[in-house]
């Protein structure tokens, strides 16, 4: 038997590789987003799926468009601008106008990632920086929010299906419609569209803790039921496509650090469980913080990075100005991550102990 | 099976879990292959300097009896594998792809292959040195893969010392068996071996390393410790690269070797199961490796088994012999992490080479040629790599062919190619490849380390 016209290929080693690529990590990273996704529809209706849908959409486009710019090949294939585009929609309040949405998703793509190089290559969250600067730009609109089940503050309510919020479809450069007024002038009194973190912060009054695990509270599209984005982050670790150690060193040393507020004055300071499950801590630890890009690569690192973000953001809540810290935290992390990197280098095997880094 | 405290299995930090692939061969036993017509023996089967031919060609030799003597202190003897004529002394093409000279014999068919060489030797009455000059007359060299001349190892630089010989029972290349059924098969051999280098090197015990995945050859082996042999058998966690010898000696005896340090730096030496075991067969006897057990296997071929054969018995007679299945396939000499892909199949088997694998290249793990994607910095190659190195900042300092700081900031010269960080890495960037590159053009720039 001749074996002549057997091809055979060369390559060096190793000659076998791991299944799990970067497309599957990115597109199991939106499928762990869907569930909760879901459920923000499901609670502030038609409004929170046109956000979804024009971030999601305008985040892959401009992603095409810039690559075709740039004369290189699209990278829409590898997921990552849908996620993008899901956490945006995610972090921004449901009755936000559609066209400032586009506008954060553009910049979310074009300023937080195209510029510096693309996937792998962005020092910050894209999505944080596309709401960071709509934080700036449009202070107002980005914090009003719609009630949960608004307008008719039932569960089984169809009406938020079949009518929007009218801020989602106001117009560029026009004064939106005030939506605390254009609420509170149909609904129930004393209902305001307040989060619980605001509650907390300006009246000092809490949320049950439950209606906060489960999601039936006001706020960000998708920061409200904490119950769902656990479910989605304990896939993703399961999966071992996310470093577990970044949710709990955030999660862990928010809790040490507002249960020492708590214990130091428990009047003023909230419990440490009203604070993991409010605004918009959880799913910034785990789907924001830990975005691989930008996170340390070392274990160590990780570490200090994750125990940064969550005092910060803790310190943020309950000394700074604002009822939320999450998203300037993790920019803060993100732009420490280099510098922690650095300062991390694991010890290698078999280091002469006299004159080696730590 | 990752967390720490639940399993106090001996074993290193960090590694990967490759599928391994070992049911196609581990319970077949040795099986003889046939003598090939035509043998090629290179002069240059091991590290060191290339053997020295001492027959002419046309010459007759005998099964056994010396061809070449070695070329200075690190380098061996080699032995005709087979009875038969000497064709000629030429370049050969070998396995990196170049040419380099050899020996081609021509096998006489109707010879009986019985082997006349060789006297009996009392082994405890030679000095240690006697003992390293008859070693490097068997010609054995290291038969796991990296085939360093064993007799450089028994004798011991001036101020150095061992206490424990670690022997290395791994086998944690996936497909490869070979260890594996050298430890069922040749017990008496393999502990025979280890009396000689214990007292070759006047250690006090001697530690025999196998992965979990082969209880079967721990209890053989267990069951087979002679009296009066100071030898252990430990069972370690089946995990690449366990048999690296740095890995194994802090697995085994906690010791970590130095950077740039050898195994004696913290006085262990450490020997493959293989290489004792011919060690043990043949000095007491005073013969030569002639032939060694091979592992053929892979996806690609029909009848996968370990077989003894003839060193210099060429591929393509291999492959007639166990048969392809597979049109399209990549043929490997060693393992998948490790070994060498060949182009041709007009190569000898030499002493190193462990295993020939067939890969179809429609096997799941085959490297297709997938899209590369940027570093995502996910962290999973710093999190495999067995030296704790941090291959995804060797990776991005590579691409900008910075390769003098990857020496001197991010210890490039500590990585020993093992393949964990291309095997986990997501995004298919070619990390180990680029370190073996980049420490090319270092050597050739003379970088210090």
């Amino acid at each position: 038997m001749s074996v002549g016209t057997h091809a055979i290929d060369i390559r060096t080693s190793p000659h076998i590789k791991g299944r799990v690529t970067t497309d599957t990590i990115m597109l199991n990273v939106v499928y762990a987003l869907l569930p909760v996704t879901a459920f923000a529809v499901f609670v502030f209706g038609l409004s929170a799926f046109l956000l979804v849908i024009v971030t999601t959409g305008t985040c892959v486009l401009t992603e095409h468009v810039l690559c075709k710019l740039a004369r290189k090949p699209s990278t829409v294939s590898d997921y990552s601008a849908v996620i993008t585009g899901l956490l945006l929609a995610l972090t921004l309040p449901p009755g936000f106008p559609l066209w400032m949405a586009i506008v954060g998703s553009v910049i979310s793509i074009g300023l937080g990632k195209a510029l510096f190089g693309g996937l792998g290559m962005n020092p910050f969250n894209p999505a944080l920086v596309g709401r960071a600067f709509l934080q700036a730009a449009f202070p107002v609109a980005i914090t009003t929010w719609t009630p949960a089940f608004w307008p008719e503050m039932q569960i089984w309510s169809t009406e938020r299906f079949t009518s929007i919020v009218l801020p989602t479809v106001s117009l560029p450069f026009m004064r939106p419609e005030s939506v605390a007024s254009f609420i509170n002038g149909i609904t129930i009194d004393g209902f305001s569209g307040a989060t619980p973190l605001s509650r907390m912060k300006f009246d000092h009054e809490t949320t049950s803790i439950i209606d906060l695990f489960v999601g039936m509270t006001a706020g960000s599209t998708g920061e409200t039921s904490s119950a769902l984005i656990i479910l989605g982050g304990v896939y993703l670790m399961a999966r071992r496509m996310m470093n577990w150690r970044i949710p709990v060193a955030i999660l862990g040393s928010a809790t040490v650090v507002s249960g020492i507020f708590y214990a130091l004055n428990s009047e003023i300071y909230p419990t440490p469980l009203f604070v993991l499950f409010s605004g918009g801590l959880m799913l910034g630890a785990m789907f924001m913080a830990s975005d691989m890009v930008g996170s340390p690569t070392t274990p160590l690192g990780v570490w200090i990075y994750g125990i940064l973000i969550g005092s910060v953001t803790v310190v943020i809540r309950l000394k700074g100005g604002l009822p939320e810290g999450t998203m300037y935290a993790i920019l803060l992390g993100n732009a420490c991550t280099p510098l922690i990197d650095n300062l991390t280098q694991p010890r290698i095997f078999g280091a002469r102990k006299k004159g080696e880094r730590k | 099976m990752w967390l720490p405290g639940l399993n106090s299995r001996k074993t290193f930090s960090h590694g990967i879990h490759p599928p391994e692939s070992k049911e196609l061969t581990q319970d077949k036993a040795i099986r003889r292959l046939p003598f090939a017509p035509h043998l090629i023996i290179p002069l240059s089967q091991h590290t060191g300097a290339p053997a020295k031919p001492i027959v002419r060609e046309g010459q007759e030799v005998a099964r056994g009896e010396p061809i070449a003597e070695p070329g200075g202190f690190v380098s061996v003897p080699m032995h005709a594998p087979v009875t038969g004529r000497v064709e000629k002394i030429a370049l050969a093409r070998d396995a990196r792809g170049g040419m380099s000279p050899a020996i081609f014999i021509e096998q006489y068919p109707a010879a009986n292959q019985e082997i006349l060489y060789g006297a009996e030797t009392d082994i405890d009455s030679l000095t240690p040195e006697e003992l390293v000059k008859a070693v490097q007359a068997t010609g054995v060299v290291g038969l796991g893969g990296a085939a360093f001349p064993t007799h450089v190892k028994l004798a011991l630089p001036e101020g150095k010392s061992v206490d424990t010989i670690i022997v290395n029972g791994c086998e944690c290349e996936p497909f490869l068996t070979t260890d594996h059924r050298v430890m069922l098969e040749q017990v008496d051999s393999i502990f025979k071996g280890i009396r000689i280098v214990l007292r070759a090197l006047g250690a006090k015990q001697a530690i025999v390393g196998i992965e979990t995945n082969k209880m079967d050859a721990v209890e053989t082996m267990r069951a087979g410790i002679p009296k009066g042999v100071p030898c252990t058998i430990e069972a370690i966690e089946a995990k690449y690269p366990q048999g690296a010898e740095k890995m194994l000696t802090k697995a085994l005896v906690n010791r970590e070797v130095p950077s740039g340090g050898l195994p004696i730096d913290v006085g262990v030496a450490v020997f493959n199961v293989a290489t004792l075991a011919q060690i043990g067969e043949l000095m007491p006897v005073r013969q030569g490796l002639i032939e060694r057990v091979v592992t053929v296997s892979g996806t690609g071929v029909h009848n996968p088994g370990n077989f003894l054969m003839a060193i210099g018995t060429p591929l393509r007679f291999i492959m007639d012999q166990v048969g392809f299945k597979e049109r399209e396939c990549q043929i490997i000499l060693g393992g998948p992490m490790m070994g060498t892909s060949v182009g041709t199949l007009d190569l000898p088997v030499t002493k190193g080479v462990t295993g020939i694998l067939a890969i179809a290249k429609d096997h799941p793990l085959a490297i297709r040629n997938g899209k590369v994607f940027p570093c995502i910095k996910c962290g999973s190659c710093v999190e495999a790599c067995p030296m704790h190195l941090n291959p995804s900042e060797l990776g991005l300092l590579a691409r900008k062919q910075e390769y003098e700081t990857m020496a001197e900031r991010y210890h490039l010269m500590d990585c020993f190619e093992c393949g964990c960080c291309s095997f986990v890495c997501p995004s298919n960037i070619p990390l180990v490849q680029y370190f073996r590159v980049s420490k090319a053009i270092n050597r050739e720039r003379k970088v210090p380390k």
